[in-house]
């Protein structure tokens, strides 16, 4: 398989604030992950590593440097734009589940498709199969306050794959479960990336999560410390 | 897209049903008086022509003075008429069929035990003819009676309920203030006018007879002419205000001192008093429909705030800047347009129980309902959109880290 890269960080910085005050919280950062590439970020609290996601996530644009995903210049383009580039290739996991409330599980992940158009029947049919993927089809009609954290977090991982993305960020995705739902959670993640091949991204404060992972990354003050990759296991 | 807009918004109203109704209340309000009021008018509209209509719509009254239906007849210090220039309208203009010279007062009228104050009319026969007034019993007056004023009278049905109950009157002898008189006619009854006076409750005595026993004087109050048929009701009034002005000798320049009013002209009268009811009504709505769009956009900006987490994962996931405005402009939409269905439902509701009370045909109109609804509607749209601009432009990292 050819490598291609989808993320190119070159020389990126992001500052909040300005003067004194201001906090680099990237800082010259280059960084290249390829495609099918599952990374995890790891480093101490207020290293940068979600700041370095939103940026990834076309969330947010850096202060300065050239960010390329899949080859697209994103520095150029606008909010709109980048909200397309998202709903096309980016799927997005989150500590806190970040599901509607009062929503049922199949509605929570047919939502990205509604932005795409998708007509209902169609999409019901790609939720179902994403739920199916997580191992939730049986929960599709409950509300997200009727199932377990472990439970949501599938939901949002079911929700991050429906629209078939190039790319799914997640930061601390186990951060809010215990460990065995933890190990569940990221065994899931790590099928994804080798049965399907998504690239995925990952922050985690726990070693026992990233060394699921087959690169690591390490931040401290917004610059990358050490970056390792481990050679694919069999 | 927009059919799933619309989907999810009524999908957010419902998820807090009571919250939703509470807000829209302004709008239910505003709405339903207007229905209401608009309803209840039109059907007294329509109730004042058919009753026009009844009346003859060639009848023409002239009355002394100006600005007579503000001041009332003889409100205004202009002086009265007499007999002759009554017979001289009904003489000269060949359009006029019949001019009845009419005076009135209210007096009490008593039988026995039974009392009554009603409005004792003088006048002679050209008056039943001209107003179609018709016997129930007994006979109009006669030719000698009104000449020689002698003392008889024809009352309405009102009058006779009111004294006879039950009994025969034609033949009894009533007081009017010092007078007695024998009732020789009953009128059929005409029940109540668009006015809302009864047209039943009077006594008729032959002019001379007012003038000698109840007026004191020779003045005659008003008119009551009606147009010839196939005539130009309004070139007859032309006419009659020519001959008037030159019987009671009003210089070049000089303003009226009498008004010549047709029954189209009492109904527009009218009107205007239903319009300046209406526009009234138009201000109260026009501020409970601002008041209710304020509610909306305060409970719209407390739902974009209480969703920011929302907004932030819509965002997230893809959604453009105008999707979450039209999100929420639509569910501000909604909101109102079901305000102002409930608004619409209550409104007709409370102009039926109005038509009833009030005994008037109830005539809901199509277009007046499009129009509340078509407000409603905008006043989500202008409510919604400064709510639904915050949600747009909210940045998505902030709004996911809300909470
Ligand atoms: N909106 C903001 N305004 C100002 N400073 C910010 C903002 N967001 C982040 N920062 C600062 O940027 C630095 C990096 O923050 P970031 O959230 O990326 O850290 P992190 O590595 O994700 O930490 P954690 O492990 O606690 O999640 C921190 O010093 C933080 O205070
Ligand atoms: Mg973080």
């Amino acid at each position: 398989m050819a490598e291609t890269a989808v993320v190119e960080l070159e020389d990126i910085s992001r500052v909040y604030g300005e003067g004194e005050i201001a906090v680099r919280a990237l800082d010259h950062v280059d960084l290249t992950i390829e495609s099918g590439e599952f990374t995890a970020i790891m480093g101490p609290s207020g290293s940068g590593k979600s700041t370095a996601m939103n940026v990834i996530g076309c969330l947010d644009s850096p202060t300065s440097g050239n960010y390329r995903f899949c080859g697209v210049e994103v520095g150029t383009l606008t909010r709109d734009q980048r909200a397309l580039l998202r709903r096309q290739y980016l799927g997005f996991v989150f500590q806190g589940y970040n599901l509607l409330p009062r929503t049922s599980a199949l509605a929570n992940v047919e939502l990205p498709l509604i932005y795409k158009s998708v007509p209902r029947a169609e999409r019901q049919l790609a939720a179902l199969e994403a739920l199916r993927k997580v191992g939730l089809e049986e929960r599709a009609h409950h509300d997200p306050s009727e199932l377990s954290g472990g439970q949501q977090q599938r939901v949002a991982i079911a929700r991050a794959l429906v629209s078939n993305p190039k790319v799914v960020l997640a930061d601390e995705p186990t951060g809010n479960l215990d460990t065995k739902t933890s190990v569940e959670i990221i065994e899931m993640l790590q099928h994804l990336n080798r049965d399907e091949g998504l690239t995925i991204i990952m922050v985690t404060h726990e070693q026992d999560m990233a060394d699921y992972a087959e690169r690591l990354i390490w931040m401290v003050d917004g610059r990358i410390e050490r970056d390792d990759r481990k050679p694919r296991a069999a | 897209m927009l059919w799933e807009t619309v989907r999810l918004a009524i999908q957010a109203i419902f998820r807090n049903t009571m919250r939703s109704l509470l807000t829209v209340l302004g709008i239910v309000i505003g709405v339903a008086a207007v229905i209401a009021m608009v309803t209840v008018g039109q059907g007294s509209t329509a109730q004042v022509t058919a009753d026009v209509e009844k009346l003859g719509t060639n009848v023409v009254m002239v009355m002394p003075g100006q600005d007579v239906m503000q001041g009332g007849p003889g409100g205004t210090a202009a002086k009265m008429f007499s007999i002759r220039m009554n017979d001289e309208v009904q003489d000269q203009i060949p359009d006029v069929a019949i001019s009845a010279p009419i005076s009135q007062t209210r007096a009490r009228v008593i039988f026995g035990n039974e009392n009554r104050r009603t409005d004792v009319v003088g006048t002679d026969n050209r008056y039943f003819e001209a107003a179609r007034w018709e016997l129930l019993r007994g006979r109009f007056f006669e030719t000698g009676e009104i000449q020689s004023g002698r003392t008889v009278c024809i009352i309405g049905e009102t009058v006779r309920q009111s004294l006879f109950g039950n009994s025969d009157p034609i033949g009894e002898t009533v007081r009017v203030k010092t007078l007695s008189c024998e009732i020789v006619g009953l009128l059929k009854s005409k029940g109540a006018s668009t006015f809302g006076s009864d047209q039943d409750d009077f006594v008729i005595l032959p002019l001379k007879t007012y003038h000698r026993r109840i007026a004191g004087n020779t003045e005659v109050l008003a008119f009551y002419i009606s147009v010839r048929d196939g005539a130009s009701v309004e070139d007859t009034m032309e006419e009659i205000t020519l001959l008037m002005r030159d019987l009671r000798r009003i210089g070049r320049g000089e303003e009226d001192d009498f008004e010549v009013l047709d029954m189209k002209q009492f109904a527009t009268m009218l009107s205007g008093i239903t319009g300046i009811l209406t526009g009234l009504l138009s201000a109260v709505a026009a501020v409970s429909l601002l008041v209710g769009g304020i509610g909306i956009m305060n409970i719209m900006l407390v739902s974009v705030t209480e969703r920011t987490r929302e907004i932030g994962i819509r965002l997230a996931i893809g959604a453009q800047a105008r999707q979450v405005l039209l999100q929420f402009l639509v569910e501000a939409v909604i909101l109102s347009l079901i305000g102002g269905l409930i608004g619409i439902g209550l409104g007709l509701g409370f102009a039926i129980l109005g038509a009833k009370w009030l005994s008037i045909p109830f005539t809901p109109d199509f277009s007046v309902i499009l129009l509340a609804f078509g407000f409603s509607a905008l006043v989500g749209v202008i409510f919604g959109y400064f709510p639904a601009r915050r949600a747009a432009r909210l940045d998505p990292i902030e709004a996911l880290r809300h909470e």
